[in-house]
């Protein structure tokens, strides 16, 4: 086993400090060390955007990111994203136009969303469906998560 | 996965140290969003895991049109088309960068990866061939320039030595009546790997009414993403028509040497080939004259 290494970052506005093994994903450590379970682990391969986070205010794939790399970097994970008592504009469309069932791939749906309102408040159906084309979802069919998105924007 | 130690160096030269001294037990990670999948599933190994993110000469992107393009070789796909001038002056390249994986793999993967990862169905590095892209590679002996169609050997390999990386990939300013175009087929809309990929490079005449120059390159039929030379040639001085484009889409897929295998059986991955030449020509002829 290699060292333990120290790093140090800012998750949801908070400064947090972790140890981690090198070959420990963000995801990782998100969920086992740091009790962020928000992030799912879906393919643990880049497929399905379950673990998507915004590092650096770049939506990223959490499983495809080592702890380490995130030493110096800025995360926003759901849990930052909204709370119970406050949703997020986006949280609530989702809930309005049922755009979840189980809900696995939500939280994923949810970051990628943010990470395309915050670069374009405005984004065409287009730009919705080619930007989440990295979420996987098996339940919905996408066309009310589509609008649930669309209808978060400019409120978002 | 298995354990790996991880090291940051902030120049070329303490890589290439670094790298020389560990050989082959030891990588280098840019993007990650090949190595980590590759790692973790025990399709590679190492001891020891070298970010070069930290060098600054692999994070620089500059452009101008009188000396090109240079893209340091771990710089992610959206800073590429995130920049309006250069998406504007190389759209081929654009159109493999922006399919690449989805929204998240774009914010970490890089063009050095996909062409060191080596795959031969790498969505960007036809196009990188076709616009005459030079990689810069750092090693224990110094520096050297590979023409990037000759960068991969094999599935997975290239030609880098123990001791060497990728620092940056360069390509030369689009000449005047120039365009460039890249296209795969898969059989979902987004998300996949290629079945075939075929990118196309032209420059025309002053009328725009024949070709100067044309390059070919075309991608998952053969164990490296190939350039055809004599595809491209064979349109050099020849009227811009469906003739000639046609013998070029018919040369393209001579050269092509495709496996059958989940994705295509080989004579439709021929087929495919000669029907994306065409199109990717006829894209090329398009935008050269926008």
């Amino acid at each position: 086993m290699s060292k333990k290494v120290h790093v140090q970052t800012t998750i949801n506005g908070e400064s947090v400090d972790f140890l981690c093994e090198p070959r420990n994903s963000l995801l990782e450590v998100l969920r086992d060390d740091l009790d962020l379970t928000g992030a799912k682990e879906g393919c643990n391969n880049g497929n399905c955007g379950a673990c998507n986070v915004i590092m650096d205010g770049r939506l990223v794939n959490s499983c495809c990111v080592l702890g380490v790399e995130a030493d110096g970097c800025e995360i926003t994970t759901i849990e930052g994203i909204g709370s119970a008592a406050n949703l997020h504009p986006l949280q609530q469309k989702f809930l309005e136009h049922a755009a979840l069932q189980c809900g696995i791939c939500t939280p994923g749906f949810i970051v990628s969303a943010k990470a395309l309102l915050d670069e374009n408040p405005n984004p065409s159906e287009d730009e919705v469906r080619y930007w989440l084309a990295g979420n996987l979802c098996r339940c919905t069919g996408y066309d009310k998560i589509v609008r649930a998105v669309l209808d978060a924007r400019n409120g978002a | 996965m298995h354990a790996f130690d991880y090291a940051t160096p902030e120049s070329v030269a303490d890589a290439v140290v670094m790298l020389s001294d560990h050989g082959k037990n030891a990588c280098v990670l840019a993007g990650g969003t090949d190595l980590i999948v590759q790692l973790r599933e025990n399709r590679r190994r190492t001891d020891l895991v070298v970010d070069v993110k930290k060098i600054a000469e692999l994070n620089a992107l500059s452009y101008d049109d009188a000396t090109g393009l240079s893209v340091g070789a771990a710089v992610p796909c959206y800073r590429i088309y995130g920049d309006a001038e250069i998406a504007a002056a190389y759209p081929g390249l654009m159109d493999a960068a922006r399919l690449v994986g989805g929204t998240g793999i774009q914010g970490r993967a890089s063009l050095g990866g996909n062409l060191c990862n080596a795959s031969p169905a790498g969505d960007t590095i036809p196009p990188m061939i076709v616009l005459s892209g030079e990689a810069e590679i750092a090693g224990p002996n110094g520096t050297r320039r590979v023409a990037v169609e000759d960068f991969c050997t094999a599935p997975g390999r290239t030609v880098l030595e123990d001791g060497e990386f990728l620092v940056s990939l360069h390509f030369p300013a689009p000449a005047p009546n120039s365009g460039a175009f890249y296209r795969r087929f898969i059989p979902r809309n987004e998300m996949d790997i290629a079945v075939v990929g075929v990118s196309a490079s032209v420059v025309l005449s002053e009328d725009r009414s024949s070709f100067v120059s044309a390059r070919i390159a075309v991608g998952a039929v053969a164990p490296t993403p190939l350039f055809v030379r004599e595809a491209g040639d064979a349109l050099a001085g020849q009227p811009v028509s469906d003739e000639t484009i046609g013998r070029a889409a018919d040369l393209a897929r001579d050269a092509a040497r495709p496996i059958s295998d989940m994705r295509g059986t080989a004579e439709y991955r021929k087929h495919l080939t000669s029907v994306l030449t065409r199109r990717v020509v006829e894209g090329a002829v398009q935008r050269a004259k926008e």
